[in-house]
């Protein structure tokens, strides 16, 4: 290939995106986007609307730091395209607290002291409450078991599991 | 990323049409793999076609008795359902022992069919893989092969095919409509898969304007007797070393029917008529078993990193038949072994 300079490559080569307009609920705020096709769920609240909250591990779906609630439903936000979402309600760990109270997952990750860097607690959070809507998890072996896809590097799992048996209810 | 078109298909009939007229486009649903391997640089599509928003999302009852399952139902709310938890309970417990709770209930099950394999040379752009670039190699063969196949192998690929509920729908003898410009066809399950021979890049015999539409499930669930035991490196959220589907119909401690279907172990979902036919008949026990795990691996081939494999499929295979004979399937949540 010959070398061509910048602006020459700007040209030829490269394509100017087509950008795409997105209708997302985000928080119980409807939000008007446009969005090349590429941009994650992820990229699209962290980077078009500054909800950082939401946080990129792995960028791969193995790490869970990313996981919101997409219709009611935990997913991984850094598998899915922003344009396939149109119309959909989101709703992230900044939009779990209502009228400045926390939500009881939340208060019960700060009861039980259930994370040390912080850095995979918005995921962790998001996907119990997806847990606790889904309603499958019994027992401590079945929270364990539907919360594998979010991973803690700190190890705080106990306290993890812990925190999720008291937003439960259970003792 | 690369930079891809979007466009959203109407109904079967126009993502038929959108993929047959664009051989760079791809259909996404889920897009749990596909995103993934586009930002690997494995796959490069042009346009990309969504079909996620398709009217194929409904589990019906057939008129013989069976299930029909839309493509775009997703893994979590199929492995919940009702009639599968009930009927098909060897399925739901397959679902349940892959991925995680976030994935499944963005994958749907006919992405669930087409997903690739996990090689990590597929996955590596920068080293041969002939399913990735069919004639420069295959890196696996003599490199780490901790995870490949041992049935099945070509000199082309090792390469495992990763899904745990195929194994399951391998089991069951599940059925695979496809609809495409020639117009509907029904495809056994075990011809939907390919094994890799001299041309890996084809891992099912899904041609390129078709679409998949449903998965269909005979009557027979195997409720009674059944087991899904997957073995890995990890308790949870890890693909298998090795997996077994095992279903047993009894007349008291006689084999009236069975079915034996392994994961991680091939290119597609392993069934065996041969080991099946040794068990029929049989009493049930470790010593027949023993033999059909035998007449499984007959030609089982380790490639270093993986021949562990062969023995622990062995005892795998053992140890899933005397769950499923005993009626204590494996559980998804406590790992213990039964």
């Amino acid at each position: 290939m010959t070398r061509t300079s910048t602006s020459q490559r700007s040209t030829s080569t490269i394509r100017v995106p087509e950008k795409i307009p997105v209708s997302l609920t985000v928080n119980g705020v409807e939000t008007q986007l446009t969005v090349a096709p590429w941009t994650s769920l992820l990229d699209t609240l962290r980077d078009h609307l500054g909800l950082t909250g939401t946080k990129k591990g792995c960028d791969h779906g193995q790490c869970g730091a990313c996981t919101v609630l997409v219709d009611g439903r935990r997913i991984n936000s850094c598998l899915t395209l922003a344009v396939m979402k149109d119309g959909a309600k989101v709703i992230t760990i900044e939009g779990l607290a209502t009228d400045g109270t926390l939500h009881a997952l939340q208060q019960a990750f700060i009861d039980h002291d259930a994370f040390q860097c912080g850095y995979c607690t918005p995921g962790q959070i998001c996907s119990a409450a997806g847990l606790i809507a889904e309603g499958k998890a019994k027992s401590v072996d079945e929270i364990r078991e539907l919360m594998s896809g979010n991973i803690c590097r700190c190890g705080a799992y106990p306290n993890i599991v812990r925190a999720i048996q008291q937003a439960m209810g259970q003792p | 990323m690369i930079d891809f078109g979007y466009m959203r298909a109407n109904d079967v009939a126009d993502a038929v049409r959108q993929i047959a007229a664009d051989p760079t486009a791809k259909f996404i649903a889920g897009g749990t793999n596909l995103i993934d391997l586009m930002r690997q640089d494995v796959e490069r599509p042009a346009r990309l076609i969504d079909i996620s928003r398709l009217p194929l999302r409904s589990v019906e009852e057939t008129a013989s008795g069976g299930l029909r399952i839309g493509a775009l139902v997703p893994n979590s709310d199929l492995a919940y359902h009702p009639l599968v938890a009930h009927r098909y309970p060897m399925l739901a417990s397959a679902i349940l022992a892959g991925a995680s709770a976030q994935l499944r209930n963005m994958a749907s099950t006919g992405g669930n069919l087409l997903q690739r394999t996990r090689c990590p040379y597929f996955y590596d752009v920068a080293t041969p893989c002939n399913k990735r670039q069919p004639g420069s190699g295959c890196s696996a063969i003599a490199g780490l092969n901790r995870m490949h196949a041992i049935l099945g192998t070509s000199d082309a690929c090792i390469a495992t095919h990763p899904s745990d509920m195929c194994v399951a729908l391998a089991a069951l003898d599940a059925t695979v409509h496809v609809t495409g410009q020639a117009g509907a066809r029904a495809i056994a399950f075990s011809d939907f898969h390919r094994l890799p021979d001299n041309t890996p890049q084809r891992d099912t015999n899904l041609e390129a304007n078709e679409i998949v539409t449903a998965v269909e499930l005979p009557g027979r669930g195997f409720a009674a007797n059944y087991t899904y035991l997957k073995i890995r490196d990890r308790l949870s959220y890890a693909f298998a070393l090795v997996s077994v589907a095992a279903a047993l119909e009894l007349d008291g401690d006689t084999i009236k029917e069975v079915r034996l279907a392994l994961g991680g172990v091939a290119h597609k979902p392993w069934r065996d008529p041969s080991a099946e036919a040794a068990l029929r008949g049989q009493n049930i026990g470790e010593s027949a078993f023993t033999r059909a795990a035998d007449v499984v691996l007959r030609d089982a081939k380790g490639f270093g990193h993986n021949t562990f494999k062969i023995d622990l499929a062995r005892r795998a295979i053992v140890r899933a038949l005397t769950q499923a004979a005993a009626g204590t399937p494996q559980s998804q949540s406590n790992k213990k072994i039964a």
